[in-house]
């Protein structure tokens, strides 16, 4: 499926990102990452860090229904992978992104901002291994 | 009022996610297949968040410490090992399989769409495990 080149659109969408990204670190002095965040709240240390992610996820899941009730933006989701796929997919990535420490928005946004080391090998690491792996399930495997 | 500010900021970020195309999985892996439909939208997604953060996380560093709380909790590790290596390379296909990141999908469970659930579901289930395979194997320790 070919996906239209949204230059704007994305480039606001990740200035965004990045504005939520500085404003929970300048309010609560924490690192905007979504698997941290998940995580938290599945096994939280404290009522605090569970409290906090919670409210956190609520403000996540109401941005695409305010979007469509009050802008009329419709939220466009389109899953190209099969049932199978999908799971399979969610299981590794919630097992690398917890053996690796961090996901998209944790290393690849908030670590790379801060220059660490540690967020820029994983992400340079988790891009190319994507790429790699959509090659062969688009090109060699034929899914 | 924390509590508000803090639900504010999972909505900005949600309304990042949603207009730049992360929550779509076949734009994100589009992005990825240069050989085939490729879509560079995501370079600008993730260009326009890091030039916003890198200014802002200086500008926020500045401070004393956080509105909120006694100080910026930030990762203190500068060492590079096995599992963060392994780990991203496992994350890499499994993004390469479904389309969705976390961050990505997590907005996204507002859409109502059934896959996003399901992706949710493994989701959970693999950092699930892995925390408690982690959390045994210190017990054992």
């Amino acid at each position: 499926m070919t996906t239209e080149f949204t230059p704007y659109a994305s480039l606001a969408g990740g200035l965004l990102i990045g504005l939520a990204a500085v404003l929970l670190m300048l309010s609560n002095g924490r690192i905007m990452g979504a698997t941290g965040i998940l995580s938290g709240i599945i096994m939280p240390s404290s009522v605090a860090e569970l409290s906090w992610k919670s409210i956190l996820l609520m403000g996540m899941v109401s941005a695409p229904i305010l979007l469509s009730l009050v802008f009329g933006y419709p939220a466009i989701v389109q899953v190209v992978s099969s049932t199978p796929m999908l799971v399979l997919g969610g299981l590794l990535v919630g097992i690398g992104g917890t053996l690796g420490g961090g996901c998209t928005s944790g290393h690849g946004v908030c670590g790379m901002a801060r220059l660490s080391s540690r967020s820029i090998v994983a992400t340079i690491t988790f891009m190319i291994s994507t790429t790699i792996a959509v090659y062969v399930l688009r090109h060699i495997i034929g899914l | 009022m924390r509590f508000l500010i803090t639900y504010l900021i999972g909505l900005v970020f949600g309304t990042g996610i949603m207009i730049s195309g992360m929550a779509n999985p076949a734009k994100v892996l589009n992005f990825f297949d240069v050989a085939g439909s490729w879509d560079p939208s995501l370079a600008l997604v993730m260009g326009g968040a890091l030039l916003v953060t890198f200014f802002g996380y200086r500008w926020s560093f500045s401070r004393a410490k956080p509105l909120f709380a006694n100080k910026f909790s930030i990762p203190t590790r500068k060492d590079l090992d096995t599992k963060l290596i392994g780990g991203s390379m496992i994350f890499g296909i499994g993004w390469a399989l479904a389309g969705f990141c976390p961050g990505g999908a997590l907005p996204a469970i507002g859409t109502g769409k059934i896959e996003v659930f399901i992706f949710i579901a493994s989701l959970v289930a693999g950092i699930y495990s892995t925390k408690l395979a982690r959390l045994s194997r210190k017990i054992a320790a």
